[in-house]
């Protein structure tokens, strides 16, 4: 099981529980666990609604949606049943945060999807969690009886008279089904391909009634927004930007983990003090913010403030919360050869320019990296991606793009120096393993 | 075909959680490729039949989800993530070494049946890399050492 | 719905609220290119070549996923657009094997005319582009993968059109493949639905791939010539060694009455014409052995032998049947050919729906029939008997996708638990053979054994709700029955009624009077003074029906018969001795059970190869365009005349061919001074020119819209390739035959009674479907 980290910038909220044995039940509610959900019982929909919107929480899943203002999309006077589907898919590489939740904290997640559900008047929620995390499964489907043995889930929740079902959901390999579409049609018994926007979730969602979709991390972060109040946990953060939120450093930093900062905090201490900086003493090449599908940041760049606002004028996205810190010492090529190899792997295939951008982009890569490349190959990496940016059928088209021209674009030197049958100037090693490639 | 008590009692229970039987489909599949090894024929027929769904559709499914597969593999699935923040931390190594190790390649299993090798995209491991999975096991801060002392530790068991 | 305004370009366009955008840019003559959408199929957002600018939007939108909304304004001229799409093509391009000279899709191929517009030329691609092998699917379908673009079209028509569900898409990204639904092969309806779809050569089509290219045929649009329902199917053909060459059935002309739809006899059962054992010269016995003869030999054989067995023991004692696959003219000039040149009624046909009780049932209710059309927009179905997917494909493609896209409330009755059940509101199954019990109940009466009575009871409350209700009923109804159902349907407002019958030309045999009984327009003989007036005198007495002349044959009353596209034999299980007593004369594309016992055999063109109007089981006629040519056939239209030329008959009588037989209207007085020349003044009245060939089926086509009660349809339209519907539109209350002499076809989606066997297609198709032990699918 994944280890544990801590650094005093740390303002623990979400991660509060980690560590302290709170997937048993009697230690949650010793954690006050449970009273959230309990003290939004009673309030309205509305008043739950606009607590969460007063805290300025935003999605952590990746798009960074201001997540009240989700909650009051889903329409009061439909008849048709409600549902929270709680998106626990975490593949985004560069992310390990859901777990960890999911791991030391279950219950907080089935309190945050009650708490979406009393929001929105749904009367059941689906935790999905990818197939990789059986174990996490096997926590999360003891954390569900239990609350039901408590009457904290079921007919009669808490004594109130309200009816309140969670389960569990399990994948099976796919990174598109985090697509919060494509999720709905995974837990439909389908394959993991996204659906036509509009009509959004909230309205036609899952079995084609009004669905809220959430993070992991979101979710649990409503309990605590209920319980310790809205403006505390927006005062935490900086203004749009409410809270805390776990970052995953990783890559090339000496004290990689999963730390609790607010948001806005400096990605240049977070690299450096934080994650204890670079292993040797190098010096910094690049950074992703926020998971393989943000565009890269260069060394200088980095002086900027970790939260949505901040970020995104960087040109960059706060994303999943994924920080991967890369040194000098890394070939960018080789970089971007393997984000590639990422996307064409999990593009679900549905549209044109996803299915054959990544793929082109992949093969071309890889034979570039290897030494094969040529002159227009560089031009041709950009064409390729820039003409997939924004045109494709879901988002992920658009998560390969991205990175993809921020490298070819910032890095292009790099690319230029592996031209013509040269081996990777940056790494030889490498390079020479990868030179049968050409072969074949 | 017979699966295991177990797997009855969770497909019975996890019917009652959906409006459409359709739904248990993805995490029934994989129950019965833990028990079967992997997806056979007989056990899609079976799956097929007792959702109402066309055995077509079912590969349909079976074939998108990565983890799903309907070729044996061994007892013992070694899954090395190459993802970035592992090829950071020296997963390339890592795999290479893992193939040389086993003498096999992406996707192939001993002859014994033992152990299977497979490249995977990143496992939600990335602060703790390179990591990998055996089976649905994590392992974390992998180095060669590290590698070839749990893996010595399954071939007991094996 | 209410209208919505959004300009596209600049032009103003006005279209019902919820119009998707590439549907209200096609009515302004703007052209959005698509591959992945296809109307009435569902949306997929998949391809992205529709990509337009919305104003206010920030990126590209998909036509073809957006709904326009008031004000919208929408460029789709734009360098930005351009670009999108061009970078679609090139992706398209870069897997792509680009074997277009080999490919049976090159010239008309959906991604040579977008890279051909979209300029896509410049060839960025250096990698190895991924292969496979092309794989055969059945004997009609074979895939080959890496020219498939991935539109999804073609699961799209399989599942939501067909309702088969056969293909599917399998892996993801880059690796995603179509796949059969029998892991490498398919067990389908073999319709080739998906063939036709697909925008490129991905799947091809058995029996043509290979053959020819595109531009190398001529398109001929005719009406298939297998089932009642009358499609329309687009014959490709070629010369070859022997005349034309049919090489290729397909649907690009949409403009039949089924749209996008043929089955796999429409699509690929045109082969038996092709085949090399079809009869071409004509056949006489000599000392007990057909011989081949010249056709002046052979007919002026068959003119003297008929002429003379009608001197010595008149037209009583002769007899024809006619045929449920020739042409309206050819039906018509065959019974007026047995009434006027034979002198005598003795004249059927294999008759598989009663459509006589049905004509006499809907006396004076000339519109109360549905036209195929029509079961497509119907709000409700009534269906009793009869198994649409296995014996009227269309039929069952016309009331499915009317469920699927309209929303119809389908009705099902029947012994069996048919396919269509799937579709329907309620399916009621009842026992086998008390198909006639229901039709009485709904007209009113009580049900026998109590069994059913809820049930019936409920259904029939719920069927009396209905408006505009379409009843179609199978041959399990004859008779009385059918009085029965239009009695009830009178009590449904708007009930229009559907009379299933087996052949392309059945309805048309009997419309045309095919019967000992009914003159055309099933006008009964003691009625026809009108016909009597025009051909002069006639037999009154009712002839001998098929099975009679049978009877007559084997007690050697019959002394000359001639069969015309019928198969007696073979179809009744015929001792082939039965006409050893009388002169037997067959028309025939090959040598059938029949034609071996004939005395003379005469080779006919099958209905591809001649020009005439079919009219299908409900009543819709069309135009059947000759495609292909056999040398030494001649049709049957040119054989009655000839015969009748033989005979020693004024073949003008027969045909109306010509001009100043008659006085004309200027010099008609009084009754006895020269009878005006009615056809010619009915031609003048239509603007229609006098014919001057004997030969020209469309001079009889003139006497038929002249004289046979609900044939006036638009002739325009008519000749301009649309179906008509005809009305049944006589007044008498025809004359009710034995519901014993309705004998159904009992054909099913891969036979096709005499022509099916002798389809390659059909054959190798069958056979396949035996050979390959089909599992059963959970899904049905
Ligand atoms: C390709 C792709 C993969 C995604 N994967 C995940 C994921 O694994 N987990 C997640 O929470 N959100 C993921 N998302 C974002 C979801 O679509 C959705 O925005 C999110 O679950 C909403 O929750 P939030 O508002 O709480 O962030 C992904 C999006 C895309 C386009
Ligand atoms: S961008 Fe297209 S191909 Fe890629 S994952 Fe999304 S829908 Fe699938
Ligand atoms: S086979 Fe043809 S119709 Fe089917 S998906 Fe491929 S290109 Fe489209
Ligand atoms: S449905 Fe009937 S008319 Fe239509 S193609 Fe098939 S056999 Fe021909
Ligand atoms: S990159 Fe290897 S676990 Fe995330
Ligand atoms: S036609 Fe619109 S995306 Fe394919």
């Amino acid at each position: 099981m994944a280890d544990l980290v801590s650094h005093p910038d740390e303002i623990k909220v979400v991660s509060k529980r980690f560590g302290q044995g709170a997937a048993d039940i009697d230690r949650y509610l010793a954690l006050d666990g449970y009273k959230a959900a309990q003290k939004a019982l009673p309030m309205t929909p509305d008043a739950i609604i606009n607590e969460v919107k007063t805290s300025g929480l935003r999605g952590r899943g990746g798009a960074g949606f201001p997540t009240g203002m989700k909650w009051s999309f889903v329409p009061k006077d439909s008849p048709k049943q409600k549902y929270i589907l709680c998106n626990g898919d975490e593949s985004e590489p560069g992310t390990c945060k859901d777990r960890l939740i999911l791991e030391h904290d279950p219950h907080s997640v089935i309190e945050g999807v009650m708490i979406a559900g009393l929001a929105v008047n749904a009367e059941s929620g689906y935790i999905y969690i990818r197939g990789e995390y059986r174990y996490l499964s096997i926590i999360m489907q003891k954390a569900i009886k239990d609350a039901y043995a408590r009457g904290f889930l079921g007919k009669n929740i808490f004594g109130s008279g309200k009816k309140f079902d969670v389960y569990w959901h399990g994948g099976a390999g796919a990174y598109e089904v985090g697509e919060e579409s494509a999720l709905m049609e995974s837990l439909e018994g389908k394959r993991g391909i996204p659906r036509i926007k509009p009509p959004f979730p909230a309205v036609v969602g899952l079995w084609g009634s009004p669905t809220v979709i959430n993070n992991v991390e979101t979710l649990a972060s409503a309990p605590h927004i209920i319980l310790d109040g809205a403006q505390k946990f927006a005062d935490y953060g900086t203004p749009k930007n409410g809270g805390v939120r776990l970052f995953c450093l990783s890559g090339h930093v000496n004290k990689p983990g999963v730390y609790e900062l607010p948001l806005g905090y400096s990605l240049k201490k977070m690299i450096y003090e934080v994650g204890g900086g670079i292993p040797g003493g190098k010096k910094i090449k690049a950074v992703v913010p926020g998971g393989s599908s943000t565009p890269v940041l260069t060394a200088d760049e980095i002086d900027i403030a970790m939260d949505f606002d901040g970020v995104a004028k960087a040109g960059s996205m706060l994303g999943s919360g994924g920080v991967v810190v890369i040194d000098e010492s890394t070939c960018m090529v080789r970089f971007a050869q393997y984000i590639m190899k990422f996307y064409q792997h999990e593009s679900c295939g549905w549209c044109i320019p996803c299915r054959e951008g990544t793929d082109w982009l992949k093969k071309t890569l890889d034979r570039f990296h290897a030494g094969g490349g040529v002159k227009k190959d560089i031009n041709n990496i950009q064409y390729l991606a820039e003409n997939m940016m924004g045109r494709t059928f879901c988002p992920l088209g658009d998560a390969a793009a991205m990175p993809t021209i921020s490298i070819v674009t910032k890095f292009r030197k790099e690319f230029e120096d592996h031209l013509e049958g040269r081996p990777c100037p940056y790494d030889p090693v490498g390079s020479v393993r990868l030179l049968p490639v050409l072969s074949h | 075909m017979t699966f295991s008590p177990e797997f009855e009692q969770r497909f019975t229970e996890m019917l009652t959680h959906y409006p459409s039987k359709r739904s248990v489909l993805v995490p029934t599949l994989l129950y019965a490729q833990d028990e079967v090894g992997y997806l056979s024929d007989e056990a899609i027929t079976e799956i097929a039949q007792r959702l109402q769904l066309t055995e077509l559709d079912v590969r349909n499914v079976i074939s998108y989800y990565s983890m799903l597969t309907t070729k044996p593999r061994g007892k013992y699935n070694v899954q090395v993530c190459t993802n970035i923040a592992c090829i950071l931390r020296g997963a390339d190594d890592l795999w290479e070494h893992c193939q040389k190790k086993f003498g096999l390649r992406h996707k192939q299993t001993t002859p014994d049946g033992q152990f299977s090798i497979e490249e995977v995209e990143c496992i939600g491991a990335c602060s703790w890399a390179p990591a990998m999975q055996v089976n649905y096991d994590f392992h974390e801060n992998l180095t060669k050492d590290k590698f070839d002392t749990i893996l010595d530790g399954y071939k007991k068991k094996a | 719905m209410p209208d919505v305004n959004i300009t596209v370009d600049g032009k103003k366009v006005t279209a019902p609220a919820g119009t998707l955008l590439i549907e209200a840019c096609k009515t302004v003559g703007i052209e959005v290119p698509a591959f992945c959408y296809y109307p009435g199929l569902s949306l997929q957002g998949a391809c992205r070549m529709c990509l337009v600018k919305v104003e206010k939007m920030p990126k590209l939108q998909t036509a073809c996923t957006t709904v326009i909304s008031e004000g919208m304004a929408v460029t789709t001229d734009h360098e930005e657009i351009h670009q999108a799409r061009k970078s679609m093509v090139e992706l398209l391009l870069g897997n792509h094997p680009l074997d277009c000279p080999v490919c049976d899709a090159g010239g008309e191929c959906e991604l040579q005319d977008m890279t051909f517009s979209y300029g896509a030329s410049e060839s960025k691609y250096t990698e190895a582009k991924n292969h496979k092998e092309e794989q055969q699917w059945s004997p009609v379908v074979f895939f080959d993968r890496p020219r498939c673009i991935l539109c999804y079209r073609c699961v799209r028509v399989c599942d939501e059109a067909m309702d088969v569900a056969a293909l599917g898409i399998q892996n993801r990204g880059s690796g995603s493949v179509i796949a059969p639904n029998m892991g490498d092969h398919l067990d389908c309806e073999e319709c080739g639905m998906c063939i036709d779809i697909c925008p490129v050569g991905a799947l091809t089509s058995g029996a043509y791939r290979y053959k020819t290219r595109p531009w190398e045929m001529n398109h001929v649009a005719t009406a298939c010539t297998h089932c009642g329902d009358g499609c329309k199917t687009t014959l490709g053909v070629r010369r070859s060694e022997t005349g034309m060459e049919i090489v290729r059935g397909d649907n690009r002309d949409k403009s039949g009455p089924n749209g996008d739809f043929l089955c796999v006899k429409g699509r690929y059962a045109f082969d038996f014409a092709n085949r090399t054992d079809r009869l071409t010269q004509p056949l006489v016995r000599r000392n007990g052995k057909l011989v081949p003869v010249t056709w002046d030999e052979a007919l002026t054989y068959v003119g003297q032998k008929l002429a003379e067995i009608r001197s010595q023991s008149g037209g009583a004692s002769m007899g024809v049947i006619g045929s449920n696959r020739t042409t309206n003219e050819e039906n018509y000039l065959l019974q007026k050919f047995a009434r006027v040149v034979l002198q005598t009624n003795n004249i059927d046909h294999q008759r598989t729906a009663d459509f006589a009780a049905f004509a006499a049932a809907l006396a004076g209710r000339p519109d109360a029939t549905a036209s195929a059309r029509e079961v497509f927009d119907a709000p409700a179905i009534l269906l009793i008997g009869n198994d649409p997917t296995e014996q009227h494909p269309l039929l069952a493609y016309q009331i499915r996708n009317n469920v699927r896209l309209h929303k119809a409330r389908l009705y099902v009755v029947n012994s069996e638990s048919v396919k269509l059940r799937r579709q329907a509101t309620l399916f009621s199954q009842i026992p086998s053979g008390s198909e006639a019990a229901f039709a009485a109940f709904l007209a009113g009466g009580d049900v026998a054994n109590g069994a059913n009575r809820d049930e019936w009871n409920a259904l029939r409350d719920q069927l009396r709700k209905e408006t505009g209700l379409v009843i179609a009923f199978g041959s399990e109804l004859r008779g009385a029955s059918i009085a029965s159902l239009n009695k009830f349907a009178l009590s449904v407002q708007g009930a229009k009624l559907i009379c299933l019958a087996d052949y392309a030309n059945s309805r048309g045999a009997a419309d045309m009077g095919v019967y000992p009984d009914l003159l055309p327009g099933y006008v009964p003989l003691i009625q026809g003074s009108k016909f009597k007036a025009e051909w002069g005198t006639l037999p009154d007495a009712a002839g001998l029906t098929l099975p009679g002349m049978v009877d007559a044959a084997k007690s050697c009353k019959l002394k000359a018969l001639l069969v015309v596209g019928a198969n007696p034999v073979f179809r009744m299980k015929l001792d082939p001795a039965t006409f050893a007593n009388s002169f037997l004369v067959v028309q025939d594309l090959f040598l059938s059970e029949t034609a071996a016992v004939a005395d003379v055999v005469l080779p006919a063109a099958s209905a591809y190869e001649k020009s005439g109007t079919f009219t299908n089981t409900y009543g819709d006629v069309q135009l059947v365009k000759q495609a292909g040519e056999i040398t030494g056939t001649k049709s049957d239209f040119e054989i009655i005349v000839r015969i009748a030329e033989r005979m020693g008959y004024d073949v003008a009588k027969l045909v109306p061919f010509g001009s100043g037989s008659r006085a004309d209207m200027g010099q008609s007085r009084g009754a006895q001074s020269g009878e005006a020349d009615r056809h010619a003044v009915w031609l003048e009245a239509q603007g229609l020119e006098l014919k001057m060939n004997p030969f020209d089926p469309t001079a009889v086509f003139d006497e038929i819209q002249r004289l046979v009660p609900g044939y006036q349809v638009s002739r325009l339209n008519l000749m301009a390739g649309n179906d008509q519907h005809t009305r049944l539109d006589q007044n008498g209350g025809g004359a009710v035959g034995d519901p014993a002499l309705i004998q159904p076809a009992n054909d099913g989606l891969f036979s096709s009674g005499s022509t099916g066997r002798y389809s390659k297609t059909l054959n190798t198709v069958m056979e396949n479907r035996n050979r390959v032990e089909m599992p059963k699918v959970a899904a049905d």
